[in-house]
């Protein structure tokens, strides 16, 4: 989020008990929050209890914090624990790896095959899209990539979710969810590739109908 | 022109965005880059997509979740 003051003014303001400050820490993660835990339990509910849950331990430790981390990659190792503990207790399982973790990222059939002059080049390349308005967002294509987030497997979604929505780095999101940095590259690319597809088959439609 | 193919390009555009191809990889991915217009169109509309997800805005909290926080805060604090 642009914006926020550095994590020591944050950290002084809230040890002070600056509300200001909290207020807008508190929405400007909770969002995020809130779609991180949700992949680790069973339902929304318990997704809210569990942000809620966090920022009540992150009130009560902001002293003991020790700045070791980023002030932000600490509130998610703690909500990142919480959501995991209660997920279990749901007996909720996030799968280690899927099914969907392989193969191509981009219909093969799109490319020419073995034989053709170019093997293995574009038949025909991706539609381009309309020129983005800067920075905005139109409430259908807002809806339509939020769909498409909840169609992804849980690991993917907690990548790009962390590494895109959340722009948090990428050491701190291997240590978070106990991934490799390989294995994080992998579901990163094959989320934001499966996104774009949406996307692409959205702006298609569009194209379509107009 | 150099040896990646298209096919190949698309998988590595994340490697590549974050900095991890090693330099001969990259050397080709640039080469291949500047010379195929549908790469390039693919390359920018995963920074697109990436873009627009950084523009995704969250829902919050419900209502009451928030001002029981906010109590704790004040109470906390104070």
């Amino acid at each position: 989020m642009a914006g926020l003051p550095s994590d020591d003014v944050l950290l002084e303001r809230l040890r002070t008990g600056d509300e200001d400050v909290f207020v807008l820490l508190l929405d400007g993660w909770s969002g995020g929050m809130l779609r991180v835990a949700r992949s680790f339990v069973s339902t929304e509910e318990s997704a809210a209890e569990v942000v809620q849950e966090t920022w009540l331990a992150v009130i009560e430790g902001i002293e003991r914090f020790e700045g070791r981390s980023s002030l932000k990659t600490w509130v998610y190792r703690i909500l990142t624990n919480t959501a995991r503990r209660r997920g279990t207790r749901e007996h909720k399982i996030v799968p280690m790896s899927s099914v969907d973790d392989q193969g191509p990222t981009v219909d093969p059939s799109r490319f020419r095959p073995a034989g053709d002059p170019f093997p293995g080049h574009w038949w025909d390349y991706p539609p381009a899209w309309p020129s983005p308005e800067q920075g905005l967002l139109t409430a259908e294509i807002r809806a339509h990539l939020t769909q498409a987030l909840a169609e992804l497997p849980e690991r993917q979604r907690l990548v790009v979710v962390l590494r895109d929505i959340e722009g948090c780095p990428y050491d701190e999101v291997c240590e978070l969810l106990g991934i490799t940095a390989a294995n994080q590259r992998v579901l990163l690319h094959r989320a934001r590739a499966f996104l774009r597809g949406r996307l692409e088959e959205f702006y298609q439609r569009e194209g379509d109908e107009s | 022109m150099s040896d990646l193919e298209c096919r190949e390009f698309v998988e590595r555009v994340t490697a590549f965005l974050d900095g991890t191809l090693s330099a001969e990889a990259e050397q080709d991915f640039v080469d291949h880059l500047a010379l195929c217009d549908g790469c390039e169109r693919y390359l920018d509309q995963i920074r697109q997509t990436s873009q627009a997800l950084h523009d995704l805005p969250g829902e919050g909290l419900p209502g009451d979740a928030r001002s029981a926080l906010l109590n704790a805060f004040r109470s906390g604090r104070s």
